[in-house]
């Protein structure tokens, strides 16, 4: 393989392992505040860059994946009103089947509303055939836009997390809730924030990758196994470790395209996962005690 | 006395069986035999929603792969008892196993002579390849907990229908087709056709209520007390000398056989079978069939699966397949985890208002 044609793959693995990473920190934003894994933590990602894509029918981009990102965080909140908030001390299983539902029903509703075809914004800067000379190796400006938006996603997180009252607050629900509680805190419009804020930065990453990846209503469940593997790769609850496996992923699995038939790709993903869960569950970094104590 | 009798589960398989004959006489009365093959199809899903049943409900551990194991037993049969070896007739396996019957002449689809096995010999196949990758799958995955037990088995039906999809051995996204009938005993066969519709109605909900008796025996056997304490507090049923680990995957691969087994007769009902089969969703239908049938509650599971699959199978959800499922496990699981058949109106009353006067306190 040529020096180029690894590039070539590395970028391209970069591009899917934004979308993985987000989702994956995606999952840790709720999981830190309630313990609760979101299975339809793929489904915000589709919904993003399918309202942007009817959005920007009418609007300017920006404005459509403003819009897009502001409709899915009211979707997110309206999950945990209805489905999580009131309910005591719910049993995990549980909770698996609540949230399967709703990825089903978020899933089926886009059907019903978009059909089944497949969707893209237009590029961002250019189009499909523009493209960045680095170091005499192609690279679409989109692929740019993807990695900034992960950086400002995580960037946002931080700062949220670690300088502003809310966050902090967050952080303390995550460390132990009843505490967090008993100190004032409203811990249960916290968890609202935290799916309305893992909503919100899953379909801003949904919009960013979709002219590379393209946006369909069944894309959720796949998305929510890698960014399931994704989160326990980096350890879940850990933010930056999440960012690091989802970029890790997207690498492994657009090499093994260059080796394996491309309809294996979605099953090496899986096997990375059933592997990290047999062998190291605590992630490859860290402890998970530690990391779900760190928060962010 | 009565109330005793009816209670016991010879007596409730006797009525489950009335109920059956019932459901067929009512078809014929109403002019709607054709319904019969969606029940009958409705019968073969409804054995995998039982052993999901008791891992589910007793074991207490919950799989979101199931669709896997029924697509494995499907595609075992499907694929061997249509497989042409006549070409290797020469090979000495391929001899002996034709010696033996295993291997049996058949004409195909274009009236050649093809040499395939036995569907007996098939079905033994499928149920032991049923029970070795559940028994492979079960060891490190059911040390896992929660979320990380539904993923895993998530992530394994996922590479399972993934692996179908691309097989082109397999038949890729059409599948498998042309399935010959299996012969039972005394001229009864499992395949479609009006002629033996009613009796494949019958054969499949016998098989259901074979199915029945043997875990309603198991569940009130020492294995099912073991299960129960597992779910309830695993440390503690560990504690009081309970092997835990040994249970459960004892569980696992017994419900993963009764899905193979169905899969691989409706197979030969329907003469073919796909990948969508092992899809996710088909999975999440029957945790969803469990969980509005309650969970531990094997007799509500039939009677559910019975219902959801037939009104399924009809197309009477239309477009909305899928999202009816999903709902119905949104609302059941939201206000009432034990299955509908336990619905606790006053406790969900109070759950809700609950909710208002907290809110009022924050």
């Amino acid at each position: 393989m040529s020096l180029e044609l690894l590039f070539q793959y590395l970028v391209a693995g970069l591009t899917y392992g934004t979308i993985y990473a987000v989702v994956g920190v995606g999952f840790n934003i709720i999981y830190n505040t309630t313990g609760i894994i979101n299975f339809a933590q793929g489904e915000f990602v589709m919904l993003g860059g399918m309202t942007a894509v009817t959005l920007h029918r009418v609007l300017p981009l920006p404005l459509a994946i403003a819009g897009a990102v502001l409709a899915t965080m009211a979707a997110g909140a309206v999950v945990e009103v209805t489905c999580i908030r009131w309910l005591r001390k719910p049993s995990v299983l549980r909770m698996i089947i609540i949230t399967i539902g709703v990825s089903i029903v978020i899933r089926e509703l886009a059907l019903v509303t978009w059909g089944e075809s497949v969707r893209a914004l237009p590029y961002f800067t250019g189009d499909e055939v523009t493209s960045l000379s680095v170091g005499g190796v192609h690279v679409s400006p989109q692929v740019l836009w993807s990695l900034g938006a992960c950086v400002l996603i995580v960037g946002f997180l931080w700062f949220f997390f670690q300088h502003t009252s809310v966050g902090r607050q967050m952080r303390a629900c995550a460390a132990n809730r009843d505490a967090a509680a008993l100190c004032g805190i409203a811990t249960r419009n916290l968890v609202t924030l935290s799916f309305v804020l893992s909503a919100g930065i899953g379909a801003l990453a949904g919009c960013v990758v979709s002219p590379i990846t393209y946006t369909a209503y069944n894309v959720g469940t796949g998305l929510a196994i890698k960014g399931f593997t994704v989160a326990i790769l980096g350890g879940l609850g850990s933010s930056m470790g999440a960012v690091g496996a989802g970029f890790l992923v997207g690498v492994l699995e657009s090499f093994s395209v260059s080796m394996l038939p491309a309809a294996y790709k979605d099953a090496i993903s899986v096997a990375v996962l059933l592997a990290i869960l047999f062998l190291r569950p605590s992630g490859l970094f860290g402890s998970r005690e530690a990391a779900r104590l760190r928060a962010a | 006395m009565v109330r005793k009798v009816l209670r016991s589960r010879y007596a409730r398989v006797a009525v489950f069986i009335a109920v059956v004959a019932v459901v067929q006489l009512a078809t014929r009365l109403a002019g709607k035999e054709f319904f019969l093959t969606q029940l009958t199809m409705a019968a073969y899903y409804t054995l995998v929603a039982a052993g999901l049943s008791l891992l589910m409900g007793y074991a207490g551990q919950i799989s979101l792969g199931h669709a896997a194991f029924f697509a494995i037993g499907g595609y075992a049969s499907g694929y061997l008892t249509t497989v042409d070896l006549s070409a290797r007739k020469a090979d000495a396996l391929v001899a002996a196993l034709a010696r033996l019957h295993v291997l049996v002449p058949r004409t195909d689809l274009y009236g050649g002579e093809a040499l395939s096995f036995h569907p007996w010999a098939a079905f033994v196949v499928a149920v032991v390849a049923a029970l070795a990758v559940s028994f492979v799958i079960g060891v490190p995955v059911l040390k896992l907990k929660g979320h990380y037990l539904a993923m895993a088995t998530l992530g394994f039906g996922t590479i399972v229908y993934s692996v179908l999809l691309a097989s082109e051995r397999l038949g890729a996204a059409d599948g498998i087709g042309s399935v010959p009938p299996f012969p039972l005993l005394g001229g009864l066969s499992v395949g479609g056709g009006r002629a033996i519709r009613v009796a494949n109605y019958y054969v499949a909900w016998g098989v259901v209520a074979a199915a029945l008796l043997v875990l309603t025996n198991l569940v009130h056997s020492r294995v099912g007390r073991a299960l129960r304490a597992i779910h309830g507090a695993e440390d503690a049923a560990a504690s009081m000398g309970v092997d835990v680990a040994r249970y459960k995957l004892r569980t696992f691969v017994l419900s993963a056989v009764l899905a193979a087994i169905g899969g691989a007769f409706l197979t030969h009902f329907n003469a073919g079978i796909g990948p969508g089969e092992a899809g996710v969703m088909k999975s999440v239908r029957y945790v969803a069939i469990v969980a509005v049938g309650g969970m531990g509650s094997l007799w509500g599971t039939i009677a559910t699966s019975g219902v959801l699959s037939f009104l399924s199978l009809r197309g009477y959800f239309g477009t909305l397949d899928d999202a009816v499922f999903g709902g119905v496990l949104i609302l059941v699981m939201l206000f009432s985890p034990e299955g509908v058949l336990r619905f606790d109106a006053r406790g969900a009353l109070a759950a809700l208002r609950g909710r208002s006067s907290r809110e009022v306190a924050e």
